[in-house]
């Protein structure tokens, strides 16, 4: 019998086969990790934006509040007329009232697009989520209406839809039996970047004063990195670590 | 170690148990039209809103899941403590956990605002989420409790019950340690924020599952008129009494964790005194009727070896329950954020105000409906199975 040569000629057909394999293997991965590392070599360049706001509630007025609202419900088509509980506001005026000096002050308020998002953590299935730009949105697609987000945000931001809806806009698409809130007009970022205006911003800013200023946090030279290294300002519920991208002058 | 119990399918053909049957079938159906009418017309013809988001479907929801995991307490008593005593009840303990779970969980998703994307529920997770581990939490104690009540009505197998008891325990422990931290781990909120609602939804379970555990015990037992012995009552009322003392002491930790700090003075002020419902829900109705009068008919000597006692005690524990299930969801979303320290606030959402609630008719359904699938399936389950023990007589323990 001539096992053993067999058993050369089957070695040696295996040490064949796998020498092919490997190459084949090479030839259909190399590629890839090149093209991957391409990619990444490409990216390292680019540092990623973080879009946030600075509010300056000391150069806004009732009016200019109101008219932040007004100019978020035109731009994403959402209401709120008859002041219902079940009403969804994407951006709401809020008034305080200091309790030892009575001191009051009004504000828009809105998603605060945490960099520690609370309700993109508590999402069963990771439909809330935060893009790498910053911008904390809610996947329509996969929202589950469980409103778990809502009991997790600390800011009230988010609403869920109680009704159907009608007259939706292109650019803001939305669900009855989901969540939503402030999209940091998404929209206009990834149309314009670092030159957006969000809606409410545009609604109230002037040339010569910027009651409300889109910018870039990560980028130190952007104007509202300088404007928040030079002026006071405060971050809601800052004590909960949460990193809002949202900052209030004059509170 | 006692011998072996006899079990046998209930065999009744009473009006009684067609006419039970009948009702739980009717009122589930009940339930799930309500819910589909909710889905229809959108949540706004329930009370829920943007405040309180969570209503009456989660109270119902979550006892039901509560009790379930306590319901099982009768069989870990026995598999895993080697309180054989208890062994005769193990089998319908098991069967119980499953049917409240499953009514709860029916509850919860009917309530979803897209309970059509159960499937997105199933294939997308994110483990960062407490709801999200609670979703395995809940179908493997399914599975683990369906296979633990198989081992143990499978003679050849029965050795590999104890094990099974231990796994079903502590997944138990789990389930209802994940439960009381859907609310424990809401860090911004003040009515919620504290690792003590876990063990409390722990000893919660415990009592509002043994009490959903002996009333169907007895009503079963009636309807095919079983012989139950009292003794095998006395040890469940003990237990219960020490259940109810047990969820008084952690609620009164909680509330005196929360009382030290001046920070949360203005939340326990709202529940405890100016809360109006939930005030009266906490002490009236939970304190009051869910637990110190339980305690006197569980302990006091006059009703102590009284059914009409223990029962009543049952009864008034599971009122208890939802009153505590009531002011812990609703009431804590109620008091408002605190968003603005030091500020009053006020805003067209409602910001620093109290938030409002009232449930309506199609949410006292929709949990009328879980409960009553529950109850459906484990009557069910009382007739095609053998699960309850054929007497229980004093010489069995």
């Amino acid at each position: 019998m001539s096992t053993d040569l067999d058993d050369t000629e089957l070695q040696s057909s295996r040490r064949r086969f796998m020498q092919a394999a490997g190459a084949l293997a090479a030839t259909v991965v190399v590629p890839g990790v090149l093209l991957y590392q391409t990619g990444q070599s490409a990216n390292a360049g680019e540092r990623t934006p973080r879009w946030g706001l600075l509010i300056d509630t000391n150069a806004l007025s009732e009016a200019d509040v109101d008219a932040c609202v007004q100019a978020c419900q035109r731009e994403h088509g959402w209401h709120s007329e008859d002041g219902s509980r079940t009403d969804a506001q994407w951006i709401r005026k809020v008034r305080l009232s200091d309790k030892q000096n009575g001191h009051q002050r009004v504000l828009p308020m809105m998603c605060q697009h945490c960099a520690e998002p609370p309700c993109v953590d508590v999402c069963p299935t990771g439909a809330s989520f935060k893009r790498a730009d910053g911008i904390v949105l809610v996947n329509k697609h996969t929202c589950i209406g469980c409103r778990y987000c809502m009991m997790a945000c600390p800011y009230q931001a988010r609403s869920f839809i109680h009704e159907p809806l009608r007259d939706q806009l292109p650019v803001a698409p939305r669900g009855k039996g989901t969540v939503e809130s402030c999209t940091l007009c998404v929209h206009r970022v990834d149309r314009d970047g670092a030159n957006a205006v969000p809606a409410c911003a545009e609604a109230v800013n002037r040339n010569d004063r910027k009651a409300i200023l889109f910018g870039d946090l990560n980028d130190p030279d952007s104007e509202i990195s300088q404007r928040l290294r030079s002026v006071g300002t405060t971050r809601l519920r800052a004590d909960l670590g949460v990193d809002p991208g949202v900052s209030y002058q004059g509170l | 170690m006692s011998s072996n119990p006899r079990y046998a399918e209930i065999r009744t053909s009473s009006p009684q148990y067609w006419g039970l049957l009948s009702l739980f079938a009717l009122i589930a159906i009940i339930g799930i039209a309500a819910a589909h009418h909710m889905d229809v017309e959108g949540h706004h013809i329930t009370g829920m809103n943007n405040q309180i988001v969570w209503g009456l479907p989660h109270v119902f929801a979550i006892f039901l899941i509560v009790a379930a995991s306590g319901a099982l307490n009768l069989a870990s008593l026995a598999s895993v403590f080697g309180k054989y005593e208890y062994k005769p009840l193990a089998r319908f303990s098991a069967v119980l956990a499953i049917a409240l779970l499953v009514g709860g969980l029916a509850i919860l998703l009917l309530d979803l605002g897209r309970p059509d994307r159960l499937i997105v529920a199933m294939t997308h997770y994110n483990f960062k989420s407490i709801f999200a581990w609670n979703i395995i939490l809940y179908s493997g104690f399914v599975v683990i409790v369906l296979a633990y009540l198989w081992l143990m009505m499978e003679q050849r197998l029965q050795h590999w019950s104890r094990p099974a008891g231990m796994l079903a325990l502590a997944w138990r422990l789990s389930l209802t340690t994940g439960t009381g931290s859907i609310f424990g781990f809401l860090v911004a909120r003040e009515a919620y924020d504290s690792a003590l609602l876990a063990p409390l939804f722990i000893v919660m379970s415990f009592a509002f599952g043994l009490a959903v555990f002996t009333l169907l015990l007895l009503l079963s037992f009636r309807l095919d008129r079983r012989e139950l012995d009292g003794s095998h009552l006395q040890r469940l009322r003990r237990l219960l009494g020490l259940f109810v003392m047990a969820i008084l002491y952690f609620v009164a930790l909680f509330h005196l964790t929360k009382l030290y700090g001046t920070q949360n003075h203005a939340f326990e002020r709202f529940i405890l005194l100016e809360g109006g419902v939930y005030t009266g829900l906490f002490w009236i109705v939970q304190i009051g009727f869910g637990s110190l009068l339980p305690l006197l008919l569980v302990f006091a000597p006059r009703w102590r070896d009284s059914v009409p006692g223990l029962v009543l005690a049952c009864a008034l524990v599971i009122v208890g329950a939802f009153a505590q299930l009531y002011v812990i969801i609703v009431g804590g979303q109620a008091f408002p954020l605190n968003i603005f320290p030091g500020y009053l606030v006020e805003s067209s959402f409602f910001d620093g105000a109290i938030g409002s609630y009232a449930p309506s008719p199609w949410e006292v359904m929709l949990g009328l409906g879980g409960v009553a699938s529950a109850l459906l399936i484990a009557l069910l389950c009382l007739r095609v199975l053998p699960i309850l023990p054929q007497q229980l007589t004093p010489e069995q323990h």
